[in-house]
């Protein structure tokens, strides 16, 4: 097995940085406002991590931004389509920040952007939760392979891969470094 | 007259080694070089007398569907058995001449072993009114031994009764020991596994109650009593207790009583589902310990035939019982054999002997001897058997299949004829 | 993590598997919380309760459990089929084999129904055992579980056990499927059990029952101080087999009331699986008391069902 990492610590840090103000961006182009009616989903569990660093950017970026209000995490394990195949999952946690998903703009976030089933699953589960204005997706990196008509509006990074290829992406805060990492 | 077969070098209960003659029906000469027309090798074969069952339900009339008499016999046949003596929970209930005397005439028909009717003690099994006792012993079937098997006779006023009627033709009670209210709606034994499993608990005291009540009453009125399936220890303790003392009474533990434990239950298959029901390690170990040491006089097999839906369901449903007959043997010499405790002569008393004298058998359980019935079970000692579930039983509710005995019934000698020969069992019976 | 293809006994479930369970069960209460209670997760999955016992509270808990998961739900009442008369335990099996039941949720007045049913080979599908006579009723330990866990540790019991809770059951042990259900699943997860019964109620042979057994209520509350008495409900049967001389007799000795109530320590809670016999084994007071979680223990009853069927369904079929 070859490893060969394609993103450093400085690079994901620049991705997460830079996607947090084309997010910011696009919602005030859209809504005149930077943070208003924004709603960020983090997808378990390197998607909720990436979206607390990009909650992180906001907050400096805009210091009257009431982050507790922006940010939360979507549980998709109830909403795949392969759960008869794959070992049981771990259900976690959802939570939704007070102010709902009604009429906001909402932000998924995840780590890898791969079949597009994932985020089949996510646009389910929000559905369940109430009707939002829109959705975006802002993934670390896009790499192909797409089994559904499905694109990210913020990437970190497109990857053209093998689909035998497996992408590895780490965080300090789950793994102790920061990389993104090809192996095949 | 020459001998019509000779068993060749057959080892007997004592250790010795022999020929047997056969002529006819009879054993005609016991010795050395013996010759005649057909003479089979018999070396490293035990033949013990001929085994007789004293507790078999054959079930016929009226449960057919489960066994016949022909297809227990058969069963009884490639056990070793040369005499059954089947109980009286038939439909209709063998509670006159004429339900014993048909009976009776089905085993001759049959041919594979002597069946001896055993005479319901109460109308219907009822335990209300006492049946014509007499009556069946004076039939063509010549009853001796009378039980309600599969119920008890609880009423202490008819036991009392039946036990001093009997002693006019030397009969003998041969009791179902179970308290009726200690075990309504009983499923098995009443401990540590009935208690976790849930199952209705049949406590040993519904047993022990009934057993000591009924060996004062023998006392009282001097009359004979057998025990049916002991299945506790405490049963043990007051039978010692009573044989001590005097009391006529004999005792018979079945084979999976010496084998099983309520374990077994866990599994929730029906095929454990016995009654008595299977009890403790420690039981089977008193059990085992009092057949040894006499206190039990015999074992006999229950064996209870019941069709597969009977079995093939939830617990409570399923219905009492087990086979035995096939296996009866094996289980003995697991037990008094194998275990190095007795010797063949104990299993040949146990088996063979003791029934016959209980049940007052002229013609079965005799010893090996010039002039006796030629009743021979030949065993091959040193076989090991994994049980197969088939049978010469109509029914398949053994709990041993897939179980490894030892020893094997090669051939079964009954009346003079091969029932069973290279443990494969003759086409037709003895006509 | 011992992962299980049918749920029997409360003893089928390791300790890690165990809070697995309860963790699952957590996210599931999160969606009855939600307006749009239901999850796509078990659509196409056919899931049958087979009702040989009527029981409306379990049946519907388990119905709404299915169909908040989006299963389709038959529900197979067969109350009268009994020892072997009319329809037989194999024969319904097989029927709900041949019309495809991914899981059959089973109620049953014989013990070990669930188990004959998972290991006969007539069907296919998971077993749920929804109570079998006096022996199991599995889902109710986890829900009572599950209903202490989160009064004690509140919104932080994901990932705990109950370790050092001490639970006092009082009633009809003898005959209880919640009681043994309850002991295993307690023991698994660290709780000290202590029974509490007439001794007519008690099994003549307790030596598996890793429990102590009292006699005396009010010593069980002034002594062992529990952290949750579970009061069990008597069944009217038992009030006529000299089990014990009168009603009154039973509640004045071994009911809850609100003497008793007053005496448990602070933070205590009482229990009840329901439907109760109010004046009974437990008098009204302790039963609307705040400290009385019968109305939660019935809505967590579905979150541990939901999590039950998405667990047992989910992820490989053996």
């Amino acid at each position: 097995m070859s490893a060969r990492t394609v993103l450093s610590s400085d690079d994901i840090d620049r991705a997460v940085t830079r996607i947090a103000h084309e997010i910011l961006e696009a919602n005030t182009a859209l809504q005149k406002s930077g943070t208003k009616n924004l709603v960020i989903l983090g997808i378990p569990t390197r998607g909720v991590l990436l979206a607390e660093r990009i909650a992180a950017v906001i907050a400096r970026t805009e210091p009257d931004a009431d982050i507790s209000n922006i940010l939360g995490r979507l549980d998709i394990t109830m909403y795949r389509d392969d759960l008869a195949s794959n070992p049981t999952r771990n259900v976690t946690e959802t939570s939704i920040p007070a102010q709902g998903i009604e009429d906001k703009v909402v932000v998924l976030v995840d780590d890898v952007l791969f079949s597009g089933r994932t985020i089949r699953a996510a646009l389910d589960a929000l559905n369940d939760y109430g009707r939002p204005r829109a959705v975006r997706l802002a993934v670390l990196v896009d790499r192909g392979h797409r089994e559904l008509p499905i694109r990210a509006d913020f990437v970190g990074k497109n990857l053209p891969t093998a689909r035998e290829e497996r992408i590895r992406v780490q965080l300090a805060e789950a793994d102790g470094q920061n990389s993104v990492v090809i192996e095949s | 007259m020459s001998a019509n077969y000779v068993l060749k070098n057959a080892t007997l209960a004592d250790g010795s080694i022999a020929d047997i003659a056969i002529t006819g029906e009879k054993i005609t000469a016991i010795g050395k070089s013996l010759e005649g027309s057909e003479v089979i090798d018999c070396s490293g074969l035990i033949a013990l007398p001929g085994f007789v069952d004293l507790h078999t339900h054959l079930r016929e009339p009226g449960f057919e569907q489960s066994e016949t008499v022909l297809t227990g016999t058969q069963a009884a046949a490639l056990g070793g058995f040369t005499a059954v003596h089947a109980m009286a929970n038939t439909s209709p209930v063998a509670d006159t001449a004429g339900v014993v005397e048909q009976v009776s005439s089905l085993g001759r028909e049959a041919g594979y072993a002597d069946v001896y009717p055993i005479g319901a003690v109460t109308v219907g099994l009822e335990g209300k009114q006492m049946a014509e006792l007499g009556a069946m012993a004076n039939s063509k079937a010549k009853v001796r031994v009378f039980s309600d098997d599969g119920k008890c006779v609880h009423d202490p006023l008819i036991m009392r009764r039946a036990l001093e009627y009997v002693k006019a033709f030397d009969g003998v009670i041969a009791q179902h020991a179970q308290e009726p209210r200690l075990t309504e709606g009983a499923q098995m034994n009443e401990g540590a596994v009935s208690a976790e499993l849930g199952l209705t608990g049949w406590p040993a005291v519904a047993e022990e109650s009934i057993i000591a009540r009924d060996v004062l009453l023998a006392e009282h009125v001097d009359s004979r009593i057998h025990v049916c399936h002991l299945s506790t220890a405490g049963s043990v303790e007051i039978v010692r207790w009573a044989k001590a003392r005097g009391i006529k009474v004999t005792a018979e533990v079945t084979p999976h009583h010496l084998l099983l434990t309520d374990e077994l239950v866990r599994s929730y298959d029906a095929v454990y589902k016995v009654n008595p029901p299977l009890r403790t390690q420690a039981d089977v170990l008193a059990l085992r310990e009092a057949l040894i040491d006499g206190t039990i006089d015999i074992i006999a097999t229950d064996h209870a035939p019941h069709p597969i839906e009977a079995k093939d369901c939830e617990w409570p449903a399923a219905a009492f019982g087990m086979l035995g007959l096939e296996t009866a043997a094996a289980i003995a010499q697991q037990v008094l054999i194998e275990s190095g405790a007795s010797s063949w002569e104990r299993l040949a008393q146990v088996l063979s002997y003791n029934p016959a004298a209980i049940a007052g058998d002229q013609d079965s359980g005799q010893p090996i001897a010039v002039g006796a019935y030629a009743n021979i079970a030949l065993i091959d000692p040193k076989a090991v058997v994994v049980v197969s579930s088939e049978s010469a039983s109509k029914s398949n509710n053994s709990p041993y299949v897939g179980m490894t005995l030892p020893g094997r019934v090669k051939h079964t000698v009954y009346r003079g004829y091969f029932t069973v020969r290279d443990g494969n069992l003759a086409k037709v019976g003895k006509h | 993590m011992t992962h299980i293809k049918n749920l029997l006994s409360a003893g089928d479930v390791d300790r890690d598997f165990a809070i697995h369970l309860l963790d699952v069960a957590e996210g599931m209460s999160d969606v009855n919380d939600r307006e749009i209670k239901k999850l796509p997760t078990l659509r196409g999955k056919t899931v049958v309760n087979l009702f040989f016992e009527d029981s409306t509270r379990t049946r519907i808990s388990f119905e709404l459990a299915a169909k908040r998961l989006s299963a389709d739900v038959i529900n197979f009442s067969a109350k009268g089929s009994s020892v072997s008369k009319g329809e037989s335990l194999k024969d319904t099996a097989q029927t709900l084999e041949a019309m495809g039941a991914d899981a059959v949720v089973i109620r049953h007045h014989a013990s070990g129904a669930a188990n004959v049913l998972a290991h006969s080979g007539w069907i296919q599908g998971a077993i749920v055992n929804a109570g079998d006579g006096t022996h199991e009723h599995p889902t109710q330990a986890l829900l009572d579980a599950f209903t202490m866990r989160k009064r004690i540790h509140g919104n932080a019991s994901s990932g705990k056990g109950l370790d050092g809770v001490k639970v006092a059951i009082t009633g009809d042990v003898l005959h209880s499927r919640v009681a043994r259900s309850n002991l295993l699943l307690l023991n698994t997860l660290g709780a000290e059990v202590h029974f509490v019964a007439p001794p007519t109620l008690l099994p003549a042979n307790p030596a598996n029952f890793n429990a102590t057994l009292h006699y005396s209520l009010d010593q069980v509350i002034d002594i062992e101080k529990p952290d949750v008495v579970m009061m069990l409900r008597v069944q009217t049967e038992r009030m006529t087999a000299s089990y014990f001389p009168s009603e009154r007799e039973y509640a004045r000795i071994w009911g809850l009331n609100s003497d008793r109530l007053v005496r448990l320590k602070d933070t205590a809670l009482v229990m009840h699986p329901g439907p109760m016999n109010r004046g009974l084994e437990i008098d009204a007071v302790s039963a609307d008391s705040p400290r009385s979680t019968v109305l939660e223990q019935v809505a967590n009853g579905v979150s541990v069902r939901m999590a039950v069927l998405f667990t047992l369904l989910s992820g490989e079929r053996a």
